[in-house]
């Protein structure tokens, strides 16, 4: 048998123990409450627990809540209980990081951002080729320099609050006629006989009024999809502003970031204090570079996220200027696997807006077929224009 | 009962469950929690609850979640149309308003939906409530009050207790992100696609008289097939149609008659997409590997 974490001797029991391994997951990130501890020492007394594959199966089964901490739980049991991971059978489980597509907390976004094999923290030299993955070549290391910048430099409180307003404002706009799940309402295609029934009892069962019921209005969700590459810098501003009041507004909204990769934000942005969503925002866009894959983010997004969080009643939100310095071509194929989920798609492009703009940048052109909507913006005023656009979708 | 003599048990009635699984399902069955599955399409999320209603010899109850759906699916409904005809058949008897509101709302004039039923059993059913990452948030939530209390309240006649606490068994696979609430409320196991050796005893348990090779064959053709990049990855149901086909046309082996094997994909590869990306090359390398 393996070998077994020797505990100190004035240690006070299972239960004890127990705490102390609960303890442990939540420093991992796992979401745990007193119930969850209860409840593994109740199931433990089921099952028998001197056998550590039996209790950790257990332990598994109680303290993990979806496949990323189920794929975690292995290496986290075996650092807690079994002699800090020194398990010869075991250790490759504690070595791979989880590189699962399901990412759902700001947490775990933060630690895919920095999975590639680059230095994150340092910018790389001037000269030469990246240091960083990937085999374009970095077009602008010192716009990546600038991006580091902090946000809380970039976006002011009272911008937050505004693009709050309008995020509100389009979400209402944003409305889904297709529920299917009537609900009582004065005007109805059909008939509501519960409160018929109910009614007709005053009236020795004749029912003199109809009440109707009708299927009622739904807010669709927004997912945006931003662009900070260095040619989005300028307008970099607007946009996660943007992006931080729609997720203060809109409790399902989601929102992502790419340069030369994807990164989910919407964890970070939810923080309920708005400065301090931006640091972490900034700490989760730290490391990227500044070129963009506009092809590449897309596709990621097509085969991870967007095929669990996207479905008929989304509108996907992509805010680039559609200059790619990777190959464009994929840019098509992406936005056809998105939209074949059912969602609308609208691009918002801030060149759209100067005179005589044709989508002539490659990736551009290749996306518009696929687009519900193509708009310019690069104004917290562009984007509250779009309300009277939205509502018609 | 131990979790393996539930391994077992699950075994002669013809499903491979993995250690995880069992014990997820050995925990659920002896600390009266729901069970949350989760994973892919076709791992056999919704066969484990049809096996452990056979293996518990009791009543399996399935509520399928759609979008959409309401208490009135779910929980109860009253029967409009009888109490209506009711209320019209006491005016002309003469009955008073009171006695005739205590009539229409009993239980002769209520439809038990399939979450009222499941608490109303004399035995302990398994709820089987399938994919309810399809119904919405607001049907999640009233799931929640019946998960944590067993009990439904229908205003006209008062809070029905569960008699018996239903085996719950919950699946899920990802259309949407599940609440907390729910995820806490639940014990939990990942089911994922089987391993080389779990399949092979799928193929065996549910054809007996398949030869040796061919069963190696089809187990490891399919499992490359799984690595490749597909838009809809085959599973467990899809390999036995696979094999049931192969065998219904006599193939005995893989490679013979590369035409028969791309015509038999047919099974496993169920969009245009991802069967422009399996060719005849690529299928007749799989299988060369495969054998």
């Amino acid at each position: 048998m393996s070998l077994v974490t020797k505990f100190a001797a004035r240690d006070s029991g299972p239960a004890a123990r127990m705490a102390g391994f609960v303890a442990h997951l939540r420093d991992n990130g796992l979401r745990l409450g007193v119930g969850e501890t209860g409840l593994a020492l109740d199931a433990l007394t089921h099952i028998n627990a001197a056998n550590p594959h039996d209790a950790r199966r257990a332990l598994k089964t109680v303290f993990t809540g979806c496949a990323e901490e189920a794929a975690q739980f292995d290496g986290l049991f075996n650092s807690f209980w079994m002699n800090g991971g020194r398990v010869k059978t075991r250790v490759t489980a504690t070595a791979t990081p989880s590189q699962n597509e399901n990412v759902h907390s700001g947490r775990e976004a933060s630690e895919e951002a920095s999975s590639g094999t680059g230095d994150i923290s340092a910018p790389d030299g001037g000269d030469g080729e990246a240091a960083s993955d990937g085999q374009g070549k970095l077009v602008a290391t010192d716009v990546a320099n600038l991006f580091k910048k902090d946000l809380r430099d970039l976006v002011r409180p009272e911008e937050i609050a505004e693009a709050e307003k309008i995020a509100l404002r389009l979400g209402a706009a944003l409305r889904d006629r297709r529920s299917r799940r009537r609900k009582a309402a004065r005007k109805g295609d059909q008939i509501h006989f519960r409160k018929v029934m109910r009614q007709s009892l005053a009236t020795g069962g004749e029912p003199f009024a109809l009440p109707k019921r009708q299927r009622p209005d739904r807010t669709l969700r927004i997912t945006a999809i931003c662009d900070v590459s260095g040619s989005m810098t300028v307008y970099s501003r607007i946009f996660l502003a943007f992006l931080a009041g729609l997720m203060r507004a809109d409790p399902r909204a989601d929102a992502y970031l790419f340069h030369t990769r994807l990164v989910r934000i919407t964890e970070a942005l939810r923080d309920k204090d708005a400065l301090r969503a931006l640091a972490r925002l900034s700490l989760l866009a730290e490391g990227f570079a500044g070129g963009s894959k506009i092809a590449d983010s897309l596709d990621t997004f097509a085969s991870t996220y967007g095929r669990r969080f996207v479905d008929n009643r989304t509108v996907v939100m992509i805010l680039s200027d559609g200059y790619d310095t990777a190959s464009p071509d994929g840019v098509s194929d992406a936005l056809a696997r998105i939209k074949k989920r059912g969602c609308k798609l609208i691009w918002l492009n801030p060149l759209k807006g100067w005179d005589g703009y044709e989508p002539t940048a490659r990736a551009m052109a290749s996306a518009l077929p696929h687009l519900d909507l193509f708009r310019a913006a690069n104004t917290l005023g562009d984007l509250a224009a779009l309300e009277t656009e939205l509502a018609r979708l | 009962m131990t979790w393996t003599t539930l391994q077992t048990a699950m075994a002669d009635q013809g499903y491979i469950a993995s250690g995880d699984l069992s014990m997820a399902l050995h925990l659920s069955l002896s600390l009266g929690r729901p069970l949350l599955l989760e994973g892919a399409a076709g791992v056999g999320k919704t066969e484990v609850a049809r096996v452990l209603a056979a293996v518990t010899d009791t009543q399996l109850i399935r509520l399928q979640c759609y979008e959409g759906l309401d208490a009135a699916q779910a929980i109860y409904e009253w029967n409009y149309q009888r109490q209506l005809l009711a209320i019209r058949a006491a005016s002309e008897d003469g009955e008073t308003g009171k006695t005739v509101e205590a009539r229409i709302f009993s239980d002769e004039f209520l439809l038990e939906r399939p979450l009222l039923k499941a608490i109303r059993q004399d035995k302990a059913p398994v709820l089987l409530i399938d994919e309810i990452d399809r119904a919405d948030e607001e049907f999640e939530a009233y799931l929640l009050e019946i998960l944590s209390e067993f009990q439904v309240t229908i205003p006209e006649m008062g809070t029905i207790t569960a008699t018996t606490r239903p085996i719950v068994i919950l699946t899920a696979n990802g259309t949407r992100d599940l609440s907390d609430a729910l995820r806490r409320r639940c014990l939990y196991a990942h089911v994922p696609y089987p391993d080389h050796e779990t399949e092979l005893s799928i193929l065996v348990t549910r054809y007996p008289d398949i030869t040796d090779r061919l069963c190696a064959q089809i187990v490891g053709f399919v499992q490359a097939l799984r690595k490749q990049e597909l838009e809809k990855t085959p599973g467990i149901a899809e390999m036995l149609d696979f094999a049931a086909a192969l065998m219904g046309l006599g193939v005995a082996d893989l490679t013979d008659d590369p035409a028969m094997l791309q015509a038999t994909l047919t099974t496993l590869l169920k969009t245009q997409i991802d069967r422009d990306a399996i060719p005849t090359e690529i299928a007749q390398r799989l299988a060369g590997k495969a054998a």
